[in-house]
């Protein structure tokens, strides 16, 4: 069931009608949606209008598995708080989490551009195993492929997670309802813009670092206190927390309202956005997580948060409504308001 | 042309007068202060900062200023209806 | 932040709000327009048309450089840029703005060399960095940004760097103003007038719009407080039938302007006798372009620039919203065919352009506010 079924009006189809691919594509926001679900969806998953998530669980001779893929790309390959093969672990194993399993095994392809120097890609290697072992996952094999100098930005990594569905979770953006609430692990953006600042066009600096880690310990805490209350969850990557929630708003038929006072953001990253005019509910975060919660299980699931080591600054930022339906809206203390829209390319600074 | 973020001198560069280090929240810029030749700032001041030019200083007591004029709003008026409250003018009508 | 949190402390704009609403006299209605993009946004993104009372409208102005800019003129430089040897240079304003054959972002994708600059001094970084090429850095703005150029443009011939251009767009506000009001259509009570800017030309060249036109304007800043407070002053001006100018920005805004960046506009800049304003026509002595002794810094002086003129599509109605005449909503290819991912005109694509504020922030609201009332 779909937005357009809840609403009781028919599901617009989206086509893919642009001649070429742009950099917008891959930004996470409204052109990637366009492409997933207008070019990809209907040749590869058919007639099904199942709301696509972070991970699929499949079912394989009655064992039920969780699996998901992803791919990193990142300039540089390198920045403060992490490095590719950092993030290409715990964005995997991220994916898997929030779908409500428990990551297991990995497997990944390299693709080296011709030229990488022998001490980098090592040195990500060693960021991959060590991520791994953090993380308390397998690298179950690979897969490696090297093209022409100026074609890689160095690699791209390619990874597929496994995972064991946990038990009691069932995610699930149809299970939402008005009046339950909306959890954040902590303050966002400091992924995107510590990547912006890493690129040094911008001749700005500041004490940020990529908050890149695997969210299982803090999802699996919320799951004990609170699994039953559990309706859906999101790492917000590319697209930010403002992606994440339009997206969830249009597969439930239902309104997001958040409350700006209530979410965090460091200082830096604050000062970063208003230098650039950005949002930072557009900015990418590689170590956070979005849980809808049932309200009666919402103290509940913060409180454990909020105890466990790096989920200190959680905090409810909104509640699910109504109204407006498929929206997001941000609301300040003084009764003011703004509709929050997905991304519609990559966030651009500006002077204007 | 309207996006401009106040930032406080951190330090002048010591081999060209016209660039400085400004701090936003944390966040550090340089910034070129070619446009405020005839007021130069100092590390302290604070500056409006637009496409990486300062653009202006800003006066601390003209924003202080500000800031009591707004505090004072409906001020006047809720004492006026504090006063109307104690029936003062019951007492007033009695006694002319 | 220092000099913003407390410009949006939540118990004194509600304390502004309750001093707007007892200002205003409930038999009358208020047409207030603020004419700088920056505050269209401002005023959407703070959602401070929630806490204004109804009969107080705030009317966009044109004060929105990329918004203003003709299709032609970035026909023109994406024309120059083609050539290989040329790095276009822009704002991230501009790289979504569309073009005949695309915007420049969408002409990066097909191999043309397009980069995102903060500063005009970043381009001339670019020059230097790339010697074999040419930098033409696309300059856009009104007075608030023309200083910078003017100063990059001294540096430039300073230290000798040849591989470097600018294509000037700046535009002047005074004449946007001017033609505002001469616009039949428009009534106004009062104007909102530019914050940035006015620390460039300071506040007396809006003297002659309280003395000959007048209605009072009051040079605001960009936080919540700051827009609610000229308000207020707007509103106290009106009860007593005053026009003048008033300075609610004047912790940044100083009554004579800069001297320095004054100074080195005149230096490096001349008006153009005119200049085509999309949606407002040709303006005379409007816009700014660079002097013969710096020619071999201007972009249009080293290029041979085609001069492409394109009219709007007819359906497009860009000049009305921009001279306020028509509400964004009202346009008829507002969230149909122009929208913020396949902008028709630059005012959907800017973020201080009306529409795409309107469209961004404000218009799925509309629903909300009609459930609520239905429920109620």
């Amino acid at each position: 069931m779909s937005v357009g079924a809840k609403l009781g009006k028919p599901v617009p189809k989206i086509r893919f009608h642009e001649p070429q691919i742009e950099m917008a594509h891959g930004a996470g926001g409204k052109a990637s949606r366009r492409l997933v679900e207008g070019l990809f969806a209907p040749l590869l998953f058919g007639a099904s209008s199942e709301p696509l998530g972070d991970a699929a669980h499949l079912k394989i001779n009655g064992a039920r598995m969780a699996v998901t893929t992803d791919s990193f790309v990142v300039k540089p390959i390198v920045f403060p708080g992490g490095s590719i093969g950092e993030l290409a672990v715990n964005g995997t194993v991220n994916d898997l989490t929030v779908s409500g399993a428990k990551p297991e095994a990995l497997v990944l392809t390299l693709i080296l551009e011709a030229g990488l120097r022998t001490d980098v890609l090592q040195a990500e290697i060693q960021a991959i195993a060590d991520a791994a072992q953090k993380a308390g996952v397998r690298i179950a094999g690979g897969d490696t492929k090297v093209v022409e100098h100026g074609k890689a930005d160095g690699m791209y990594i390619t990874t597929t997670g496994l995972g064991a569905p946990l038990p009691g979770v069932e995610i699930n953006p149809q299970s939402v309802r008005s009046g339950d609430k909306v959890l954040l692990s902590g303050p966002i953006g400091d992924h995107g813009i510590t990547i912006l600042l890493a690129r040094g066009d911008l001749d700005m600096e500041g004490d940020l670092r990529s908050d890149t880690r695997s969210v299982f310990p803090l999802v699996e805490a919320v799951v004990q206190a609170a699994g039953p209350g559990v309706r859906w969850m999101r790492d917000p990557t590319r697209g930010g927390v403002a992606t994440s929630l339009n997206e969830l708003a249009r597969d439930c038929g239902l309104g997001v309202i958040l409350f700006e006072d209530s979410i965090p953001v460091h200082d830096a990253v604050r000062g970063a956005c208003e230098l650039l005019g950005l949002d930072p509910l557009h900015i990418a975060n590689e170590g956070q997580f979005l849980a809808v919660v049932a309200p009666e299980f919402a103290d509940a699931a913060l409180n454990t948060l909020r105890e466990a080591p790096g989920g200190e600054e959680a905090r409810i930022i909104g509640e699910i409504r109504e109204q407006p339906a498929g929206s997001v809206l941000v609301t300040t203390l003084y009764g003011g308001s703004r509709i929050v829209d997905m991304l519609v390319g990559d966030p651009l600074p500006r002077i204007c | 042309m309207c996006l401009a973020i106040p930032g406080k001198i951190i330090e002048i560069a010591p081999d060209n007068p016209n660039s400085a280090l400004v701090d936003v929240v944390g966040m550090r810029r340089r910034v070129d202060l070619g446009l405020l030749e005839d007021d130069k700032p100092v590390p302290g001041d604070w500056v409006l900062i637009h496409v990486g030019f300062a653009m202006s200083k800003i006066s601390e007591v003209d924003a202080l200023d500000q800031m009591r004029t707004l505090e004072m709003l409906g001020e006047c008026e809720a004492a006026v209806q504090e006063v109307r409250g104690y029936g003062l003018e019951e007492i007033e009508d009695k006694a002319s | 932040m220092k000099y913003v949190d407390e410009f949006r402390d939540p118990e004194l704009i509600t304390r502004a709000a309750e001093e707007i609403r007892r200002l205003a006299d409930p038999d009358r209605h208020y047409r207030l327009m603020e004419v700088c993009g920056g505050h269209t946004h401002a005023i959407y993104r703070f959602g401070l048309k929630d806490v204004l009372p109804p009969n107080i409208e705030l009317i966009h102005g044109p004060g929105c450089p990329v918004c203003v800019l003709p299709m032609g003129r970035i026909d023109d430089a994406l024309s120059v840029a083609a050539d290989s040897d040329v790095i276009f240079a822009a704002f991230g304003d501009m790289m979504r703005v569309p073009g005949t054959n695309g915007s420049p972002l969408e002409h990066k994708a097909r191999g043309m060399d397009v980069r995102i600059v903060y500063s005009p001094t970043d381009a001339i970084k670019l020059a230097k960095m790339n010697p074999q090429k040419h930098v033409m850095f696309f300059a856009i703005g009104f007075e608030t940004t023309a200083p910078s150029t003017a100063l990059t443009l001294q540096r430039a011939k300073a230290e000798g760097i040849h591989n470097f251009s600018i294509f000037c767009n700046h535009v002047t506000i005074i004449p946007a103003i001017r033609a505002i009001l001469d616009s039949p259509d428009m009534r106004l009570d009062g104007f909102i007038g530019p914050g940035h800017v006015s620390t460039v030309i300071g506040c007396r060249p809006y003297e002659w719009i309280a003395k000959n036109e007048r209605k009072p304007i009051v040079v605001c800043g960009f936080e919540p407080l700051d827009l609610l407070q000229s308000i207020v002053m707007l509103l106290t001006q009106l009860q007593k039938g005053e026009a003048k100018v008033e300075n609610q920005y004047r912790r940044v805004v100083p009554w004579e302007g800069n001297r320095a960046a004054l100074k080195a506009m005149a230096e490096t800049f001349q008006l153009r006798p005119y200049f085509e304003w999309r949606g407002l026509g040709f303006i005379s002595q409007s816009a700014l372009r660079i002097r013969e002794e710096y020619a071999e810094w201007d972009s249009e002086q080293r290029f041979h620039v085609p001069g492409i003129r394109v009219t709007d599509p007819k359906a497009a109605q860009c000049g009305e919203v921009l001279k306020g005449v028509l509400k964004p909503a009202q346009c008829k290819l507002f969230g149909k065919e122009c929208t913020p991912e396949n902008p028709v005109g630059a005012l959907m694509v800017s973020s201080e352009g009306s529409c795409a504020a309107y469209y961004n922030y404000e218009h799925r609201k509309a629903n909300l506010l009609t459930s609520i009332s239905a429920s109620a």
